[in-house]
């Protein structure tokens, strides 16, 4: 696959994640400098939003990134059915440019949290999560500070009863409750999906877990997901 | 001479020293002039206590890439054309008036040492004292130097990996904050912070200039203060974003070949930072305090010189490269000036605009006068030495509810409260992460990883400066050991009080002999430091404490072992000694001595001979794959040792082997070279011959299995109930 990696000003998971699409899963991999005006999206088999602090997250996490130049074109190249992955800032992102609904708010512990998270594949019949047994639970580090998904009950319902909840924070047997959610998202919300389904943003970081000496291999599960549903003769 | 004592003061310069100032310059300085003397000639820049100390520690660094404190920071190569730099740094005085930006800035100063070197910083590691956390005072400085460090570092993509944090009422209004930085780079892209040749120009990049941070080497950093005193704006404050982007930038600008060299500004701002590039290239400088770009309107030329705004570099650029260089930055919307250039002279002249407005030599400014220590050992030290512990009475309480009462006190107790706040996994190297004894980075496109820690124990050096000290590198270095990493490197940060009494001069004397000592023995050399001194709590120094931070390399990352018991059935082995158990003159400065009986007392005691061969053992075993698990005892002794194998590895553990002297003592005692592993029951033959050929004592003592935690037939505790106590206490009283 031809994957193309966006980097804003204070972006600072784009490197873990061309390392882990390109060095682990030996895919093609190329930086986009979000101003850069010739870049052509259409080259890109997918593309990624990577973690970080965009614009130092000021005024409100991905608010300024979302009004940056490379934007226009990911609506473009969004609305034409490609796939697009937000990480963590990348899905704050997302969520600002209006790709995807709902917002993430600060955590409910108003600390910044780092650690393992457990989170359960809640569908797998997307092309992020199709090599993913449904309700396998996901060992897959978190690095935030405002992860706490948010969205009003009619969006959150829409969300529920069209399957685009692909991933929550459950305990490691897979119980989702408050003590299994790390910062207060609405339903253990750790990931969505686009109604069509071309887009993921997701608060873990897949990037950090593709390498059992790093402390484990699940995160890679979703990167195979997407290239293997690429690899799929009916493409 | 006719100068002002309180403007004196102000700037941290003594009668005696304005004096000098007037020799070396045969006339009196102008006020310009004297903020540069009374920045540079500060303790913070100039070492005036303790450069003296520090000497043969420089002259064993002769063969180093880089002589210590010759650069920004330490280099230190580790083979297949890779080098690792590294520095440590303080910023206590800051944390204290203001705690969450003076940690955030403490961490963006010691970043930009780093990639001052040219090297990308793959680490950061905080060593953290503060007072006790159940005062509310305390509780507000503690939260706002975790949450400053976790706002900084977080933003900017470094991991943060580990270190240490220890209360004591030593540290109340005192809080000591030293944070360490880790870079990598190609042997042959080692920067040096210098100009070519005369024509270079002095090129600023990064923040506007303002008004924060003036007078904060000099009036900050060098004195102790009141509480009270006016010096909020003595403190700098951060923008992670901008340091971020600076990182990138920089990073970016010194792969052309019209970058000479790429320098901090950070104490004592423009000024020490221009002064000191100009020293190293050998030639004189003209800067134009007109062309500094500045955040606050009307500054003078004083303002603009001392100021210590953050994320600002100088680099030293070709004649002809401006243009090239500001194409970079201007990418990354950076501001990037000429503020001046390099000249052939030794003077810097300073001028705004057209009109000159001093003159000063080089040579003045950068050799301040060095002071000779006091070697007198204090009588009180004596007594304290001297206390018989083994007249201490034994506690009447059931064991369990002392190991409780040890497992829940802030300094034993999980730490996962605060280095959960941390990000420690960006960047995907991290094989060790923080909770165990030292962390352990892979470096990627090579088998080697790196091992880092840090240690210290302010509780030892103040009963034995000169012993505490080589207890705190022989920790530093048996946490990297005990990954399966050979220690090479350490960095070294001095905390300590006011140096012009006489008992923190022993202090200083004893333990910088003890540092020396300590690096050969275990030949790492010291790569680079830092010295906070005039440290003091309600009028008394602190504790003496000699941060050590050390690097250790393993050939092959994959064959490191963590501290987590694994199997059932496993052997749980002592290297080191004869024996699990401690021995009463373990009890000296231990936690169980002032926990319980409220003593810091006794005479720590360390034999380094044994230490070596230990660690060496260590390695070796897990080299060999026989060892499993591998954890050092130190604070709370053996039985928070085994406790924290248990919990980290969620399994329980038996140590059958009978306690003879006092329970206390063989529980609690603080042995030093002593390593706790686990190994197959199929390798006890081959780890026994393995030790007699290095000639280490050890002994197989309990068994890993069950689900609970039990010692011979004095304690017996589910690993559940200890855990939960364990994990939450330290958070609970944070709250």
């Amino acid at each position: 696959m031809n994957i193309g990696i966006v980097v804003y000003p204070g972006t600072w998971s784009e490197k873990d994640c061309f390392y882990s699409l390109s060095n682990v899963n030996k895919q093609f991999c190329e930086f986009i400098w979000h101003k850069d005006e010739d870049t052509n999206l259409e080259n890109f088999d997918a593309i990624i939003l990577p973690g970080g602090f965009s614009y130092g997250d000021f005024l409100r996490s991905g608010s300024i990134a979302s009004l940056s130049p490379i934007m226009e074109k990911i609506k473009v190249y969004a609305d034409k059915g490609n796939p697009i992955i937000g990480i963590c800032n990348g899905f704050q992102i997302l969520c600002e440019s209006n790709l995807l609904p709902g917002t993430l708010i600060r955590n409910n512990n108003l600390q910044f949290r780092c650690e393992w998270s457990n989170i359960k594949v809640a569908n797998n019949e997307t092309i992020f999560t199709s090599s993913i047994k449904k309700n396998k639970i996901l060992s897959i580090p978190i690095s935030h500070g405002e992860g706490n998904y948010y969205a009003d009950k009619k969006t959150i319902d829409e969300l529920e009863n069209n399957n685009q909840i692909i991933f929550r924070y459950s305990d490691r047997n897979g119980y989702i409750d408050q003590f299994s959610n790390p910062n207060g998202s609405v339903n253990n919300i750790a990931g969505i999906i686009n109604k069509r389904g071309n887009i993921l943003g997701m608060m873990p970081h897949p990037e950090k877990a593709c390498e059992e000496i790093i402390g484990g291999t699940d995160g890679n599960l979703i990167f195979q997901s997407l290239i293997n549903a690429y690899s799929r003769p009916d493409k | 001479m006719s100068i002002q004592k309180e403007i004196l003061d102000e700037i941290a310069i003594s009668k005696f020293e304005y004096g000098e100032i007037v020799n070396k310059l045969k006339r009196e300085p102008s006020q310009l002039e004297l903020g540069l003397f009374g920045a540079l000639w500060s303790e913070h820049c100039g070492y005036k206590h303790t450069k003296k100390l520090l000497k043969k520690l420089s002259d064993d660094s002769n063969d180093l890439p880089v002589k210590l404190g010759q650069e920004n920071a330490g280099v230190i190569d580790i083979g297949n054309n890779i080098s690792i730099v590294m520095k440590i740094e303080s910023h206590n005085h800051p944390s204290a008036i203001e705690p969450f930006q003076g940690a955030a800035t403490g961490v963006g100063g010691i970043i930009r040492d780093i990639f001052a070197m040219g090297a990308r910083p793959v680490a950061i590691l905080n060593s953290l004292r503060f007072g006790l956390p159940e005062n509310k005072k305390n509780k507000y400085i503690i939260n706002g130097v975790v949450s400053g460090i976790s706002y900084y570092g977080n933003c900017i993509g470094i991991p943060n990996v580990g270190g240490e944090i220890y209360f004591s009422k030593t540290y109340e209004g005192n809080p000591l904050v030293n944070a360490m930085c880790v870079g990598i780079i190609n042997n042959n892209k080692i920067m040096s912070a210098k100009a070519d040749q005369s024509g270079d120009l002095l090129v600023l990049v990064g923040s506007e200039t303002g008004r924060d941070g003036i007078h904060g080497a000099s009036g900050l950093a060098s004195k102790t203060f009141q509480e009270n005193d006016e010096l909020r704006s003595a403190v700098q404050v951060g923008n992670p974003f901008l340091e971020k982007i600076l990182i990138e930038s920089c990073l970016e600008a010194i792969k052309l070949e019209e970058v000479v060299g790429l320098q901090d500004c950070g104490a004592a701002g423009i000024t020490s930072a221009a002064i000191e590039m100009a020293e190293r290239s050998k030639l004189g400088l003209m800067i134009d305090v007109s062309m500094i770009p500045q955040r606050e309107s009307k500054m003078n030329a004083y303002e603009l010189m001392l100021s210590e705004s953050q994320e600002r570099m100088l680099l030293s650029v070709k004649s002809d490269g401006f243009n090239k260089v500001k194409n970079i930055f201007d990418k990354w919307d950076i501001k990037c000036e000429t503020i001046g250039k390099f000249i052939d002279k030794s003077s810097i002249d300073i001028y705004e605009g057209e009109k000159k407005l001093s003159s000063t030599p080089v040579s003045a400014l950068t050799n301040p006068p060095l002071y000779d220590l006091s070697k007198n050992k204090p009588n009180w030290l004596n007594i304290l030495q001297k206390t018989d512990l083994s007249k201490i009475d034994i506690p009447t309480n059931a064991p369990k509810d002392i190991l409780l009462q040890i497992i829940t006190s802030p300094n034993i107790a999980s730490k996962k409260t605060i280095f959960r706040q941390y990000d420690h996994h960006v960047q995907t190297n991290t094989v060790i992460e923080p909770g165990g004894d030292a962390s352990l980075l892979r470096i990627k496109g090579s088998s080697k990883g790196i091992s880092l820690s840090t240690d210290s124990n302010g509780k030892k050096i103040y009963l034995d400066p000169k012993v505490g000290t080589l207890i705190a590198v022989a920790e530093a270095c048996r946490n990297i050991s005990c990954t399966g990493a050979k220690p090479v490197a350490l960095t070294d940060g001095l905390n300590f009080g006011d140096p012009e009494k006489e008992d923190v001069q022993y202090q200083l004397t004893q333990s910088i002999d003890g540092l020396i000592q300590a690096s050969k023995i275990f030949s790492a050399p010291v790569i680079s430091g830092n010295a906070s001194l005039y440290n003091e709590s309600n009028g008394n120094s602190i504790y003496p404490t000699t941060i050590i931070g050390g690097i250790g390399i393993i050939e092959n990352a994959n064959d490191h072992v963590n501290i987590k018991f694994k199997n059932d059935g496993d052997l749980i082995v002592v290297l080191g000694h004869s024996s699990a158990w401690g021995e009463t003159n373990d009890l000296s400065g231990s936690e169980y001595l002032e926990i319980i009986h409220k003593r810091v007392q006794g005479q720590p005691e360390i034999d380094l001979d044994l230490e070596i061969r230990t660690q060496k053992l260590c390695r070796l075993g897990i080299k060999n794959k026989i060892i499993k698990s591998a954890h050092d005892v130190s604070d709370g002794g053996v039985a928070v040792n085994i406790i924290e194998s248990c919990i980290s590895g969620g399994i329980g553990a038996r140590i059958n082997e009978e306690i003879i002297n006092r329970w206390d003592a063989a529980l609690f005692g603080e042995t030093q070279s002593k390593i706790i592993v686990s190994i197959s029951p199929d390798d006890i033959n081959e780890l026994t011959i393995l030790a007699n050929q290095n000639s280490v004592p050890i002994k197989s003592v309990g068994k890993v299995g069950g689900d609970s935690v039990i010692f011979s037939d004095l304690i017996s505790i589910t690993l559940e109930e200890v855990a939960k106590k364990w994990d939450t206490s330290l958070e609970n009283l944070l709250k």
